[in-house]
C-alpha cells in the first residue's frame, strides 16, 4: 500500500460520500452523538436531510463519516453481529465490544473501505463512553471525538471549550455550536444539526432546522456596515 | 445395575425405555469415585481446591495436576478421568482465546460456561464418542464479580455458592452448606477449603493423597493462580490440627 500520499480517488466516480461533521461527547449521564445532515455524490447534494446517526443497540449509536454504502454495510454487519450476542450472552453488549467488532472490519478491510466511524453509547459497566475509528482502523477510547472533513475546521475551537464536568444541557450545546461552525466553513457539510442523548433511562433524539442553526461572527459587523461614513470607500464591499 | 445387558446401555445416542441415557450415568459414576474436588465462592474472590489421589509412592510430588488455569481470570479442577478434565481444559483455553480475540475483552465465565456446556453435551449425542468422565468446577472473578459453575458430563452448568464433586462430595457439600460463604473473605476460604478436602479424605480406603489449592481474589489481582506456599503449608498444618481435635 502507498504510505505516502493519500489516495484521494478513493471513491469511485458517482459514489456517494458522506462529506462530513459529526461528533461524540460524554457527560457525566451519557453521551451526547450529533451529526450535520449532507449526503453528496461530487458537487450534487444527494440528500440534504440524512439521519448520519445510526442505531446499532438499544444504548449504542454511531456516527457515520465515509462512503454512505461502506459505512451502512458495517452499521449493518455489526448491529447483526450484536443481536447474536445479546441472544447469546443473556443481555446488552459494552460499548467496548460494539467498537472492537467495528474496528476489526475497518481494520481487516482497510484498503476497501472508506470509513470513519465514531461510537457513542452507554452501559452498565462503565457508563457512557465514546471511541473513535479513524481511517486506518484504529480504535481510541476519548472524552470527546469528532470526525468526518467538517472537523478539520474546528480542533482549535473544542479544544479551547471542552471542559470535563459538564451536564447534559452543556454538553448538547456544545455539539451544537461545534457542528454549526464546522458547517458553516465545510463546504462538504450542511443541512440540519442531528443529535441524539443516550443515557441509561434511553435514547432522546434532536432536532435543529437549517435556519435555526447557532452562529456565531460572520463579518457582516465588521465590513457589512461602516462605523462612520467614509468620503473614500477604502476597498469594495459587497452591497447587502 | 438393572441396565446391564438390557442393551441400552451399549451406546450414549440410545434411550432406555424410561428416557435415561446409561452411557452419562456411567461417566457419572466415573466422576463418583475420583477424588474430592471443591469450589468456594466468597465475597471477594474464588478458591479451588483437589485431593489428588496418589496411586504410586513412585509419582514425582506435584504432576498430574487437576487444577488448570483456562484464562488469566480462569481457573478449571476437575473431577473423574484426567485426561477428559485435561481435555476439556484445553477447549476452554480455545473458547478464551477466540472470546478475546473477537471482543478484545476477558470472557465472562457465564459465557464460557456455556460454551463448554455446549461442547460436553455435544458427546452425549453420537453412538461414536463416550460422554466425558468429568466433572469441571470453574472459578472466575469477571465483570459481574466472583462466580463458579459445574459442567456435568451429561453438558448442564449451575452456578453454585460451594461446589463438591467426586468421591467426598456428599460431606463436602455439608461442610459447605455450614460456612457464610458470601461473608468470608478469599483468605479466609483458603484454610476453610484446606480443611474440607482433608475431612472428606478417608484414609482407611486411599492411603496417600496430595492437597491441591488454587485462587482467584483482590490478593492475586483478578489472576487465577496456585495458592502461595506459606498460606499453602499454614491452612495445610492448621486442616491436620483440626482433623486431629475433631476425631
Amino acid at each position: 500500500m502507498n504510505m505516502n500520499t493519500i489516495d484521494l480517488d478513493r471513491l469511485k466516480t458517482g459514489e456517494v460520500n458522506l462529506g462530513t461533521s459529526i461528533m461524540a461527547v460524554q457527560f457525566e449521564g451519557g453521551v451526547v452523538v450529533g451529526a450535520d445532515s449532507r449526503t453528496t455524490t461530487g458537487s450534487y447534494i444527494a440528500n440534504r436531510v440524512t439521519d448520519k446517526l445510526t442505531y446499532i443497540h438499544d444504548r449504542i449509536y454511531c456516527c457515520r463519516s465515509g462512503s454512505a454504502a461502506d459505512t451502512q454495510a458495517i452499521a449493518d454487519v455489526v448491529h447483526m453481529a450484536l443481536q447474536q450476542f445479546t441472544q447469546a450472552n443473556g443481555g446488552p453488549p459494552s460499548v467496548h465490544i460494539a467498537a472492537t467488532l467495528f474496528e476489526s472490519i475497518c481494520y481487516a478491510n482497510k484498503d476497501a473501505l472508506s470509513a470513519g466511524i465514531i461510537i457513542g453509547g452507554w452501559d452498565k459497566e462503565v457508563g457512557p463512553s465514546v471511541y473513535n475509528i479513524p481511517l486506518g482502523g484504529g480504535l481510541f477510547r476519548q472524552p470527546w471525538a469528532i470526525g468526518g472533513s467538517g472537523s478539520t475546521y474546528v480542533y482549535g475551537y473544542c479544544d479551547a471549550t471542552y471542559k470535563e464536568g459538564w451536564g447534559r444541557d452543556e454538553t448538547i450545546q456544545f455539539v451544537k455550536n461545534t457542528l454549526s461552525l464546522a458547517m458553516s466553513r465545510d463546504g462538504s457539510s450542511g443541512g440540519v444539526i442531528r443529535v441524539a442523548v443516550i443515557t441509561e433511562d434511553g435514547v432522546e433524539r434532536l432536532f435543529v432546522p437549517g435556519n435555526e442553526l447557532p452562529t456565531f461572527w460572520e463579518g457582516l459587523e465588521v465590513l457589512g456596515k461602516p462605523a462612520k461614513p467614509l468620503g473614500v470607500v477604502p476597498m469594495a464591499i459587497e452591497p447587502l | 445395575m438393572t441396565s446391564i445387558g438390557t442393551g441400552y446401555d451399549l451406546s450414549a445416542s440410545t434411550y432406555s425405555p424410561d428416557g435415561r441415557i446409561f452411557q452419562v450415568e456411567y461417566a457419572n459414576k466415573a466422576v463418583d469415585n475420583s477424588g474430592t474436588a471443591i469450589g468456594l465462592r466468597v465475597k471477594d474472590g474464588v478458591v479451588l481446591a483437589v485431593e489428588k489421589l496418589v496411586h504410586s509412592k513412585l509419582l514425582v510430588p506435584g504432576a498430574n495436576r487437576r487444577i488448570q488455569t483456562v484464562d488469566r481470570h480462569i481457573g478449571l479442577a476437575s473431577s473423574g478421568l484426567l485426561a477428559d478434565g485435561r481435555h476439556l481444559a484445553n477447549r476452554a483455553r480455545d473458547e478464551a482465546a477466540n472470546f478475546r480475540d473477537n471482543y478484545r475483552e476477558p470472557a465472562p465465565l457465564k459465557a464460557l460456561a456455556d460454551r463448554l456446556g455446549l461442547y460436553v453435551q455435544a458427546y452425549t449425542l453420537y453412538s461414536s464418542v463416550r460422554p466425558f468422565g468429568c466433572s469441571a468446577i470453574l472459578g472466575s472473578i469477571d465483570k459481574d464479580g466472583p462466580s463458579i459453575y459445574v459442567i456435568e458430563p451429561s453438558g448442564v452448568f449451575y452456578g453454585y455458592h460451594g461446589a463438591a464433586v467426586g468421591k467426598g462430595r456428599q460431606l463436602a457439600k455439608t461442610e459447605l452448606e455450614k460456612l457464610k460463604l458470601s461473608e468470608l473473605t478469599t483468605r479466609e476460604a483458603v484454610f476453610e477449603a484446606a480443611r474440607i478436602i482433608h475431612l472428606v479424605h478417608d484414609d482407611a480406603k486411599e492411603k496417600e493423597f496430595e492437597l491441591e489449592m488454587s485462587w482467584i481474589g483482590d490478593e492475586t489481582n483478578g489472576r487465577h493462580v496456585p495458592v502461595p506456599q506459606d498460606l499453602f503449608e499454614e491452612a495445610d498444618r492448621k486442616a491436620k490440627e483440626a482433623l486431629e481435635n475433631f476425631e
